[in-house]
């Protein structure tokens, strides 16, 4: 443990460590544990497949083979992580699926500390939503095929963390995409969730054209897909890669942005709430939008040599993100909706670190908040259960008739708030800390999104109160015939479990105290030598905390005071109208991308629709000509022509017959004669001409 | 004896020979006449025959010889046919080639 | 398995259906269950000979040609009875053979109007030999032939048993039954097309005369042995003609923009089976014949050519999905899928690089298993709700779960979503196209790469549309008295094998990969070696 210590304490400069990465540490292979790891790949797809093919005549439409594989992905990822701790492990294992020209082509599993802390974290949350879900899809009316597609995005998520080369990244990376497609328009009798599915598909999609272009350059370029090629080749400063680093960090960097809803992909991750719940916490929250984060955290060797520029811009677009999102936030009234624009705004946070370089601050906020905020989503799910509306205006007071959930939400939200001593206090504080320290470390800009990030910690607090208050404080608005109950205890357990993370998981990196957390991450080949604080640092301590305090009391003030009337609260808190209106309007980005969708869809599409009808009209021309040209040569030519001559032949020989046959007497004597005749006449021809 | 006696003498048998085919009305005459224009056509190639040295000419007028027999055999027996079924030989009254 | 090696084994396989056709021509036309039993046994014996030959192939030697003979056919012109397959036919001559025994159990209770399984069976009996003879010919007349003898009957498969809608023909405005449009403007179109196909195999077997090997060939192992070693120049000036001659006959039949106006109307036209093997294998025709012969025999006027081709494949991808957005018919739509995804199949081909050319083998194998499905699924559809017009459908995925959920997972497949067979196509031509063979206009490629990779979000584009339309949403009120029943057992038998083909291929490439590999790096050596002398 003590060496661990020193070697993540000993990283120096950014680029120093990059030369002596990974061989610094000892690594172990990790053994057997190691090398059947690809059993938690598998097995979910494998319950995918059995639950698709005989869920129907399984009980509760194979629930519980799910949960037991998730359960399997959770203990396994455990033990791994604890065998990690004590002793760091990097194994690699492929097998190969095709070879073209110099290429391998392979599926691999990775086992690394960052992989491991993601198959943790991915086995935790996924357990936690799938038991959730067995109560929460009860009686649903396509219960076989969400559990057939929640274990499919299970699997796909562990492919693409698991991924030991950059194409089986892609993979994943397109498979969870499917998943979420399957899963968000579960719902599909309603047009307005089949086009959400859509939307997220798409949007993903012409994000993807960047990260399959950035994934295919490199690989060109090394020779492999390999990730321990790409890296290795970019940290020893291959030519290639130095010359094209940063379109190939920007393009691998646009399709981190599709997956981790970054602006301005991020307007598909709010519609994907037509999903159910369940699907919300563990994808649209806590893994699958997260693969963004996770790319950049695997590459991160790459950019901090070869891309190095682009990291600058990654920032910013975490800092925008975070900022814009965490304004759309204050105004929903879909409580899922808030939930999403959060996650959004989360996710800037962790791609603004990792564009400052803090690669172990970027990943601790993606580990903390997965918890917390599936947490907040499946608190909210048990409200909806509850209430039968997403909507805020429908709630009100319900602390009464769900303590547990009460309880758990309000912990999950100090939690996001940044309330001190909470899971979202440690990391959001390292986040801004590592800003800070780049502002002063070669990227001066980062002070601005460091205080942007300020901001929206005010903010955050400041929705999430708004949130908690008017759903669980004053008087209840819904059906008043239906009066909301606790959930039953299938869901409630993983919330209280969930809380418990939300509380204790901040406490595994506390600078310069207890940083195990460091440690995981940094027992990976070509480890990264980012910066990581020894001590908080207290400006930003305090600031941060004081932001998130000051927008819970604010949100207190405007939307507590339980005694009042609920219109009165209501009315209390009003935006200007202009920037309402922007807000509601979400700043018109969904308008903007839909014009250009439109255009594709009716003029573009009716266009080439067109033309073709063009080139077929050429074709057919070209064929009616022809049958013109051919009416012509028949008739003109042909009849008229040759055949009026051939007949003309026919029936002057004909009419001559007819002339001459009278000369045909019969008379033996007659022809005779004629015959005589003529050879005289040819006699005395002869004769003339021979003699001349 | 020249060329010239053997040829007068071949295109006077022929003459004759055309005026029979030509004028004569019993078929069997007109019969008759052909074969003593196959005989002059015989006497002119057995004469140029041995005016230019060639055997041919000797060997193509027994050729002549033995088809014109031939012929006339068959001609004779049409000719009787024809009067047995006519009562005739009058080549004029034969006109059944007629259009 | 001696006569096996010695190319009886190939010669079975590519005659057993003709022997089959002519046994049915014997039996009278009432005795439907003996008819459809001897296609089956002979379809069935057909493929599992194609199977010995994966295991009778050696696949060290995968670049060269295998399991072949080579008799003498027409002496006076010196064309040989002449085949054999290697790495590149193999994969192709096991999919048409294996798409055709399927059409045949699909085939077993769907017959199209006007019904007469006897002449129906003839005609797929035929076709399977056209198709697999084309992939076994090493020899360019034998080529010609097999090439051609798929057209026949495809065009009365067409003309006979097609839609009887009515359409207005553009310009003319006249009347007439869209199945007799259909197969004449595919006949006279592809005919079009061989015709400078053939002037251009005959123009090569004259200029072969006069090249340092100095005897008439027609045989393509020899013409490209001269082009790449023994004589490259040997076509002299007529070299652009000849390749622009067999690009028109290929061109045609891929189809290439603007040359594909023939495949939606005989897509749409033609019944179930029909499509199927058009999509499946009778395209593959085409692509077959630029990596056969057009690559190897004109390795420098392919060079010439690259760029036009991958510009036209751009067009075609691009134009093919756009194209797609504005239909209405669901049939149609997925013909028009074709064309965006041959476009890929092309780029790949254009970039001359051994991974281009295996990401294009392995695309015509995906796309022929995925599209073949994709036409399965809407012939069955249409055959239950008499119409394939999207506007009416709708909550397929409720009135019938199975038929909907092969629908979708066959969607999926085909937008190219990784882990299915469609991806290693569309990515690897991507892949080719950066790093296009030396020589190339590197700028024109990777623009190529870019317009396509942004082709792949249009393709998606227009398949979760149509998911949309046809799967989801509540099912339409006019087909709540309808009876609709889900999927058959002959189709399940049909479509099983394909959806386990997808998967495999998409988890596994290596399956068509592992034989095309060693034939495509022997290709692109030779190209290598006759441009760079």
């Amino acid at each position: 443990m003590v060496n661990l210590a020193t070697l993540a304490l000993s990283a120096g400069s950014l680029l120093a460590t990059a030369e002596e990465e990974g061989h610094g540490v000892e690594l172990s292979d990790g053994g057997l544990l190691a090398q059947y790891a690809w059993l938690m790949v598998v097995l979910p797809f494998v319950a995918a497949l059995f639950i698709t093919l005989y869920g129907k005549r399984t009980p509760r439409g194979g629930a519980w083979i799910a949960v037991g594989t998730v359960g399997f992905v959770l203990v396994y990822g455990l033990v791994l992580l604890i065998s990690h701790w004590a002793t760091p492990i990097a194994h690699t294992e492929n097998i190969n699926i095709a070879t073209i020209g110099q290429f391998d082509i392979e599926w691999g599993v990775v086992v690394d500390g960052l992989s491991i802390m993601m198959f943790f974290v991915v086995g935790a949350i996924a357990t936690a939503s799938f038991t959730y879900a067995v109560s929460y899809m009860e009686g649903d009316i396509r219960e076989t095929a969400f559990w057939a597609s929640f274990s499919l995005f299970a699997g796909a998520m562990l492919v693409l963390v698991s991924a030991a080369n950059i194409l089986q990244m892609l993979v994943g990376w397109e498979l969870v995409g499917l998943a979420s497609y399957l899963l968000i328009g579960h719902y599909w009798e309603e047009k307005e969730n089949s086009s959400a599915a859509m939307k997220a598909f798409l949007v993903n999609k012409v994000a993807d054209v960047g990260l399959i272009i950035g994934v295919l350059i490199p690989a060109l370029i090394v020779g492999s897909f390999r990730f321990h090629d790409i890296l290795g080749a970019a940290v020893e400063g291959n030519p290639g890669l130095v010359k094209y680093g940063f379109v190939i960090g920007l393009l691998l960097f646009i399709g981190a942005m599709g997956k981790s809803a970054q602006f301005p992909f991020h307007v598909w991750l709010p519609d994907a709430m037509a999903g159910p719940t369940p699907v919300s916490a563990l994808m649209h929250a806590a893994t699958m939008v997260t693969a963004g984060v996770y790319l950049l955290g695997r590459m991160f060797p790459f950019y901090n040599s070869v891309a190095i520029d682009v990291l600058p811009i990654v920032m910013w677009i975490g800092g925008i993100t975070m900022l814009i999102a965490g304004l759309l936030a204050i105004v929903q009234d879909d409580i899922k909706r808030v939930l999403a624009y959060s996650t959004v705004s989360q996710l800037g946070y962790m791609v603004a670190a990792m564009g400052a370089g803090a690669y172990t601050a970027g990943l601790f906020h993606l580990f903390t908040h997965a918890f917390f905020k599936s947490l907040l989503f499946l608190g909210a799910g048990s409200v909806i259960h509850a209430v039968h509306s997403n909507n805020m205006s429908d709630m009100g007071g319900l602390r009464k008739y769900m303590p547990t959930t009460f309880w758990t939400f309000g912990i999950g939200s100090l939690a996001l708030a940044g309330f001190p001593l909470l899971a979202g206090f440690f990391s959001k504080d390292e986040v801004l800390a590592s800003l800070n320290y780049a502002s002063s470390h070669g990227t001066p800009s980062a002070t601005f999104v460091m205080w942007i990030g300020i901001v929206t910690a005010f903010i955050t607090a400041f929705y999430m109160a708004r949130a908690v208050f008017l759903t669980f404080f004053g008087e209840y608005k819904g059906d008043p015939a239906h009066e909301p109950h606790e959930s039953p205890r299938l869901m409630t357990v993983p919330l209280q479990a969930l809380a418990v993370g939300a509380i204790v998981a901040g406490y595994f990196n506390v600078p310069g105290i207890f940083t195990p957390f460091t440690d995981w991450l940094s027992g990976r080949e070509f480890a990264p030598g980012d910066h990581h604080a020894e001590s908080f640092d207290i400006f930003v301590l305090v600031l941060g905390s004081l932001a998130g305090l000051i927008g819970i009391a604010i949100g207190y003030s405007f939307f507590f005071a339980d005694g009042e009337s609920q219109e009165a609260r209501d009315r209390r808190f009003r935006l200007p109208g202009p920037i309402h209106t922007l807000l509601v309007n979400k700043y018109y980005i969904d308008d903007f991308y839909m014009l250009i969708v439109n255009f594709i869809k009716r003029p573009l599409a009716n266009a080439a629709n067109w033309l073709n009808g063009l080139i077929d009209a050429a074709v057919s021309g070209t064929g009616i000509l022809m049958s013109v040209l051919g009416k012509f040569v028949y008739e003109g030519l042909d009849q008229r022509g040759i055949d009026a001559s051939i007949n003309a032949i026919g029936g002057g020989t004909g009419e001559a017959g007819g002339a001459l046959r009278y000369i045909q007497t019969g008379k033996v004597q007659q022809y005779a004669a004629v015959l005589f005749i003529g050879v005289l006449l040819l006699a005395v021809g002869f004769f003339i001409v021979t003699s001349r | 004896m020249t060329i010239a006696q053997f040829a007068i003498l071949g295109g006077l048998l022929f003459s004759v020979g055309v005026y029979g085919v030509l004028v004569r009305r019993n078929a069997v005459l007109v019969l008759l006449s052909v074969e003593l224009m196959m005989t002059a056509v015989n006497i002119n190639l057995v004469a140029f025959g041995r005016f230019y040295d060639n055997i041919s000419g000797q060997i193509f007028s027994l050729f002549v010889i033995a088809v014109a027999a031939a012929e006339v055999g068959i001609g004779l027996a049409i000719v009787l046919l024809i009067f047995r079924n006519r009562s005739s030989a009058n080549v004029d009254e034969l006109d059944l080639l007629r259009w | 398995m001696e006569w096996f090696d010695s190319g009886w084994g190939l010669t079975l396989i590519v005659f057993i259906p003709t022997v089959a056709a002519a046994i049915l021509l014997a039996i009278p036309r009432s005795e439907e269950g003996a008819a459809k039993m001897i296609a089956l046994v002979a379809s069935l014996i057909s493929f599992f000979l194609s199977v010995v030959a994966i295991f009778q192939f050696d696949f060290g030697r995968a670049d060269q040609m295998q399991l072949g003979t080579k008799l003498e056919w027409i002496t006076s012109i010196n064309a040989n009875y002449a085949i054999g397959i290697d790495g590149i036919s193999l994969p192709l001559m096991v999919l048409s053979t294996f798409v055709v025994v399927l059409a045949i159990i699909y085939s077993w209770d769907h017959w199209p109007e006007p019904h007469n399984p006897k002449a129906f069976l003839i005609l797929i009996l035929f076709l399977a030999t056209g198709m697999a003879g084309t992939f076994v010919a090493r020899d360019l007349v034998l080529f010609f032939i097999f090439f051609e003898l798929v057209l026949l009957p495809m065009y009365f498969m067409i003309g006979v048993w097609g839609d009887k809608q009515q359409v207005t023909l553009p310009i003319v405005n006249r009347v007439v039954e869209m199945r007799l449009y259909a197969s004449i403007k595919f006949f006279l179109f592809t005919l079009f097309g061989s015709a400078f196909m053939l002037l251009g195999f005959l123009a090569l077997y004259f200029k072969s005369g006069d090249s340092q090997l100095g005897i008439r060939t027609f045989d393509i192992e020899v013409l490209s042995d001269i082009a790449t070693r023994v004589d490259p120049g040997f076509l002299g000036s007529a070299a652009p003609w000849i390749f622009a001659a067999l690009f028109l006959g290929f061109a045609v039949k891929v189809p290439m923009w603007p040359l594909h106006t023939w495949l939606p109307d005989a897509h749409t036209a033609a019944p179930t089976v029909g499509s199927v093997l058009l999509a499946a294998i009778l395209l593959k025709l085409g692509t077959y014949g630029f990596v056969r012969i057009s690559l190897p025999i004109l390795p420098e006027q392919s060079m010439n050519w690259a760029p036009i081709i991958a510009v036209l494949a751009v067009i075609s991808i691009i134009y093919g999905s756009l194209a797609c957005l504005a239909q209405t018919d669901m049939k149609r739509l997925i013909a028009f899928s074709s064309v965006g995804h041959m476009g890929f199949v092309m780029l790949g081909i254009s970039t001359m690089t051994t991974i281009g050319i295996n990401a294009a083998v392995i695309g015509m194998v995906a796309h022929g298993i995925i599209t073949g499905l994709l036409f399965f699924v809407a012939g069955s559809m249409s055959h239950r709700y008499h119409t394939r017009e999207m506007s009416r459908l709708g909550g397929n995925l409720k009135l019938m779960p199975v038929m909907g959920g092969i629908l979708g997972f066959t969607a999926m497949a085909s937008l190219g979503l990784p882990g299915l067979a469609g991806f290693w196509g569309e990515f690897m031509a991507l892949v080719g196209a950066f790093n296009p063979l030396d020589g190339l206009d590197l700028t024109l490629f990777r623009t190529a790469m870019v317009i396509g990779a942004i082709g792949t979000v249009l393709t998606a584009g227009y398949l979760l549309w149509m998911l949309q339309k046809v799967n989801l949403g509540e099912p339409k009120a006019e087909w709540a008295s309808v009876e609709l029943h889900d999927v058959e057992r002959t189709e399940l038998l049909a479509w099983v094998p394909l959806l386990v083909a997808i998967v495999a291929l998409g988890v596994y490439p290596k399956i068509v990969l592992g034989a095309t590999d060693p034939a495509v790096a022997n290709i692109v050596e030779n190209i290598t070696r006759a441009v760079g002398s």
